[in-house]
């Protein structure tokens, strides 16, 4: 926040996009769980899956100001395209990452048509019957997708024929990590790109967008497919590292879930997924351990706290303390 | 009709049994600074959707240069040079001058769909935006937030955005509406300094600033062009004083 000082306007958008000192920070505490909690590694992992898909999400609700509600069906095509080329013989991880993402990169590109057409409420019963659809259809095509008992007999090879995947989730959480870190690099560059400039556009004034020339729709799809395609490495992921996949992972709950862990960290802020997913899944894992039956009641507590309390999310919070400090965030 | 940068012939638009826009013909020759006055609900910023395509004409063709572009959407209209402001202020709240009209200079370049190059690579690109808040008296607070910007800023900067797609035919809605009167002498001082390549299209309640700055006026009432000429002719027309002169002039109003 040294915008007082009159920076020349090169200065002032490579300011933008510097690493902050708090990013640094942020990855090298992502190493923690390794070193400190080896026992919350499988959970580690979950995390990371699960930040990864908010991560997408940010990119089109954060970022774009395209609202969904379903946007597990492209997580869920993921995990299933992943899963079904193990089943069927092909248990190579990296490959698997790269089938889910065309799979899932393909049905939001073509679903993406639809969605740049739309705003607001509209959008979010397209996405909401998207999902539903998607799901019964899953649960319908039982031969394919195991149905209701789930996707059998899934088996993911080493990486690299090197890095077996154990237990306890070493190799679990370093992949799913490096997947995580490698796609935010690349989110974080098209964030801070022309495009990604375009998009909040769209998001701060979607009407006005084509008075100044812009194809807005052009660029809703190209973003929507790119989110699809990170949801869908997401899901594979998940496939991969439990060996399983099942109807769940289509649900609605999944994507409300996910729009809670987003809104939960802060909107359109690249970190408020990673973050948000980490408090919601850790509380939950800790709610569930203190009280099984109605550990929904203290997350439904945290969700209006964090929200009444601060009303942009984690994030939000934080850079309004960072500021009211002068610490430089 | 090559000689005319903007045309409308015949444009009719009704909203159910409400008259918007009757037979409307204008011709806007190339260069000339053009007022578009009339009273409340007379037509004027119908006119101007429909003529960048925010709205479709019920009948009636509209010409930029030679090219018909009636069935045109408005990004498509922009890129061939037909560009407006708004009335009220619609800019972007949380991105700064600088990001605002960068974004724009992007599109037109048509390289605001590149994700994997960062911004800072686009160097005359936010030259040239920098530039453009220069010449509006902008640039020490191109790094502030649209939202933070004065009133009167935000209303420069909605002509920067305009400027920075490079029109060659620019429509101004109010351009001063809710500006302070000293404030928009030197709001119009800006638009008076634009390109003579640039034909303007101005819609604007106080007559002390059309006479200054318009060397055509066109009237329109309830949908209709009631009038067109030079300002002498405006104000001596004895239909116009009728229906507008006569009225409070100069008082701002929201049409």
């Amino acid at each position: 926040m040294t915008a007082a000082t009159v920076a020349g306007p090169h200065q002032y958008m490579a300011e933008q996009m510097r690493w902050r000192w708090s990013e640094i920070a942020f990855w090298l505490a992502t190493l923690l769980p390794f070193l400190v909690a080896p026992s919350y590694l499988v959970l580690a992992n979950q995390v990371a899956i699960t930040a990864l898909f908010a991560l997408s999400l940010d990119l089109i609700l954060g970022f774009s100001g395209i609202v969904s509600l379903g946007h597990a069906a492209y997580f869920g095509v993921g995990a299933y395209a992943a899963g079904l080329a193990s089943k069927w013989g092909w248990g190579e991880p990296l490959s698997g990452l790269l089938i889910a993402a065309l799979a899932a990169g393909l049905l939001g590109y073509v679903t993406s048509f639809v969605i740049a057409r739309f705003r607001h409420l509209a959008l979010i019963m397209i996405t909401l019957g998207l999902g539903l659809l998607l799901q019964e259809a899953a649960n319908s095509a039982s031969w394919l997708t195991g149905g209701f008992d789930g996707l059998q007999g899934i088996h993911t090879w080493s990486i690299f024929g090197e890095f077996h995947f154990d237990l306890y989730g070493y190799t679990a959480y370093g992949y799913s990590l490096s997947a995580l870190f490698l796609i935010f690099l690349i989110a974080r560059r098209l964030i801070y790109s022309p495009f990604g400039l375009a998009l909040r556009g769209i998001r701060e004034n979607g009407q006005r967008m084509p008075a100044i020339g812009a194809a807005t729709r052009e660029h809703i799809r190209t973003i929507y497919t790119i989110a699809a395609i990170i949801a869908g490495v997401a899901g594979a992921l998940l496939a991969e590292t439990t060996e399983t996949v099942s109807l769940e992972v289509l649900g609605f709950q999944r994507s409300a879930d996910v729009l809670v862990m987003l809104i939960l960290g802060g909107t359109g802020r690249l970190y408020g997924g990673l973050i948000g997913a980490a408090v919601y899944m850790v509380a939950r894992d800790q709610f569930s351990g203190l009280n099984p039956q109605y550990w929904y009641f203290w997350i439904g507590l945290l969700l209006i706290a964090v929200v009444m309390i601060l009303p942009n999310g984690i994030l939000g919070g934080l850079s309004l303390l960072a500021r009211r400090l002068k610490v430089p965030s | 009709m090559s000689e005319n940068a903007l045309a409308a012939r015949g444009v009719n638009k009704s909203f159910g049994s409400l008259v918007v826009a009757a037979d409307v013909e204008i011709n806007l020759p190339q260069g000339v600074r053009y007022a578009l006055i009339g009273p409340n609900g007379a037509g004027k910023t119908t006119l101007i959707n429909l003529m960048t395509g925010m709205l479709r004409p019920d009948a009636g063709h509209i010409f930029l240069g030679d090219e018909d572009i009636t069935a045109l959407p408005p990004e498509q209209r922009v890129w061939r040079g037909l560009v407006r402001t708004f009335q009220i202020n619609s800019l972007f709240p949380h991105l700064t001058a600088l990001e605002s009209v960068t974004l724009a200079v992007c599109e037109r370049r048509r390289v605001a769909r590149t994700w994997w190059r960062p911004l800072t690579a686009y160097r005359s690109e936010v030259d040239e935006a920098y530039e453009i808040l220069s010449s509006l008296m902008l640039a020490p607070v191109s790094h502030r937030l649209t939202r933070e910007l004065a009133y009167g800023q935000q209303r420069l900067l909605e002509i920067a955005l305009a400027l920075a797609t490079r029109p060659k035919v620019l429509l101004l809605d109010e351009p001063a509406a809710g500006v302070p009167r000293d404030e928009s002498q030197e709001l119009f001082t800006a638009i008076a300094g634009l390109s003579r390549d640039i034909t303007v299209l101005f819609i604007e309640h106080d007559m002390e600033l059309v006479f200054r700055f318009a060397s055509r006026v066109i009237v329109m009432v309830g949908g209709r062009v009631l009038v067109e000429g030079t300002p002498q002719e405006i104000a001596s027309d004895p239909q116009v004083r009728a229906v507008y002169l006569g009225k409070a002039t100069g008082k701002a109003d929201h049409g």
